[in-house]
């Protein structure tokens, strides 16, 4: 027992003095788990996200915007490997990452259990679901766990291109006709509180931030990074001559930043724990997917097994 | 279910650099890892040359014992070229 104590105190000074943790490397199991759950959840993120924007590849409304989304989809694929990668470094292996999604044991963010109505959506999800996302991962650039951070610099360095998109396409909407128009304002209405969400519970309420800030997986809390995303965002909206649906918002000239009205925190649970949109929808489409594609893997281990022995043949023949 | 061997990936970003590890992927085979570091992580023309490995056929010294793994370097200060005093008077040395 006291050499665990020992153990901790030493792993703790390593964090206080900025070192990176490397996958054998010595930690608490309290450490590894946390990481296992947030590394996790991120992976499933990007994964779940492609089913909503993947819902408008085939409706793009021209080549450049098709040609845009594809990459974009395509890019959550990688990020969502890049991140099963960084998990599995940490002794979990990737059909037991997956089985924990397909239960339902494992969580991904709530905002892909929205739906994409039309196609401003795409820009909305773009600018503001990507927006916010990258104001929490630049910070875990520089998370305590090396693999994490190393992945989290290569999400960041592709991240940005879909804000920028998804900006363009707001802004196209926004400077084009009345119902185009219409349909940017209709999409900002329904993913400004959602994309709120996205920054977690309340400080007072997030079980988890004391501890992870501790251990330096997390360097700023929800609530400071929520304040920087309205900060930045709002200023962003009135460029486009879009009203943010929240009456309460207003710029506070003493704190030097955005007052805004009150979450519901009722909402983000019921969609958290299941009762969203498009939980099952989302859920059953993972399943689909993993369990269609069961008869690919095998044929493809197979297919290298064969391969093998023949090569093996070949060289026996040889000798 | 016999689920796809861990392979590593290297990556020469260009010309005159060495191979860097960039992270991990699952793959059948090798022609396979190889197509999937492409398409996972040479995306934007991060590389001119992959190396693709499998991780079982990679031995990695062990954290706990880096210390008596390189203590041997730690102690020999004379390998180093401000061990020995040369006269400021001396040029290009």
């Amino acid at each position: 027992m006291e050499n665990i104590t020992a153990l901790e105190e030493q792993f703790q000074a390593r964090i206080d003095a900025d070192e990176r943790i490397e996958p054998k490397d010595w930690m608490p199991e309290a450490y590894r788990k946390t990481l296992i759950r947030q590394i996790s959840q991120h992976a499933h993120s990007e994964i779940v996200g492609m089913l909503p924007e993947g819902n408008w590849i085939t409706r793009a409304p021209n080549l450049r915007r098709k040609v845009a989304l594809l990459a974009k989809v395509q890019d959550e694929a990688g990020h969502g490997l890049y991140l099963y990668s960084a998990c599995e470094t940490l002794g979990i292996d990737r059909e037991e990452l997956l089985d924990q999604l397909h239960t339902g044991k494992a969580k991904y963010s709530s905002i892909f259990n929205y739906p994409t109505l039309s196609w401003a959506d795409i820009g909305a999800i773009g600018w503001l679901v990507d927006g916010a996302a990258i104001m929490n991962q630049v910070p875990l650039c520089r998370a305590s766990y090396g693999p994490y951070a190393r992945a989290m610099v290569r999400v960041c360095k592709e991240e940005s291109f879909h804000q920028r998109q998804g900006y363009e396409i707001m802004l196209t909407l926004s400077r084009g006709s009345e119902e185009q128009k219409a349909m940017a304002q209709d999409a900002l209405n329904r993913w400004w509180w959602p994309s709120l969400m996205m920054f977690g519970p309340n400080d007072a309420d997030s079980k988890h931030t004391a501890q992870s800030m501790a251990w330096r997986i997390k360097r700023f809390t929800n609530d400071e990074l929520r304040q920087r995303f309205v900060d930045v965002t709002v200023p962003q909206a009135e460029f486009l001559g879009l009203t943010v649906p929240d009456d309460q918002l207003k710029w506070n000239e003493e704190t030097g930043h955005y007052d805004f009205g009150p979450i519901d925190w009722d909402e983000f649970w019921r969609v958290v724990k299941g009762d969203g949109p498009c939980n099952r929808q989302r859920l059953k489409a993972r399943r689909k997917a993993h369990e269609d594609g069961a008869w690919v893997r095998e044929a493809a281990m197979a297919h290298a097994e064969k391969r093998r022995q023949r090569a093996a043949a070949v060289q026996s023949e040889v000798a | 279910m016999n689920s796809w061997p861990l392979w590593e990936v290297f990556i020469r970003s260009k010309n005159g650099l060495s191979h860097k590890h960039v992270g991990s992927l699952h793959a059948a085979d090798a022609d396979m890892a190889m197509e999937n570091a492409r398409d996972v992580y040479t995306r934007r023309s991060e590389g001119v040359s992959i190396w693709v490995v499998e991780s079982r056929h990679i031995t990695a010294s062990s954290p706990n014992q880096s210390e008596a793994l390189f203590e041997p370097a730690n102690d020999k200060v004379y390998r180093h070229p401000t061990f020995y005093d040369v006269p400021d008077d001396v040029k290009h040395m």
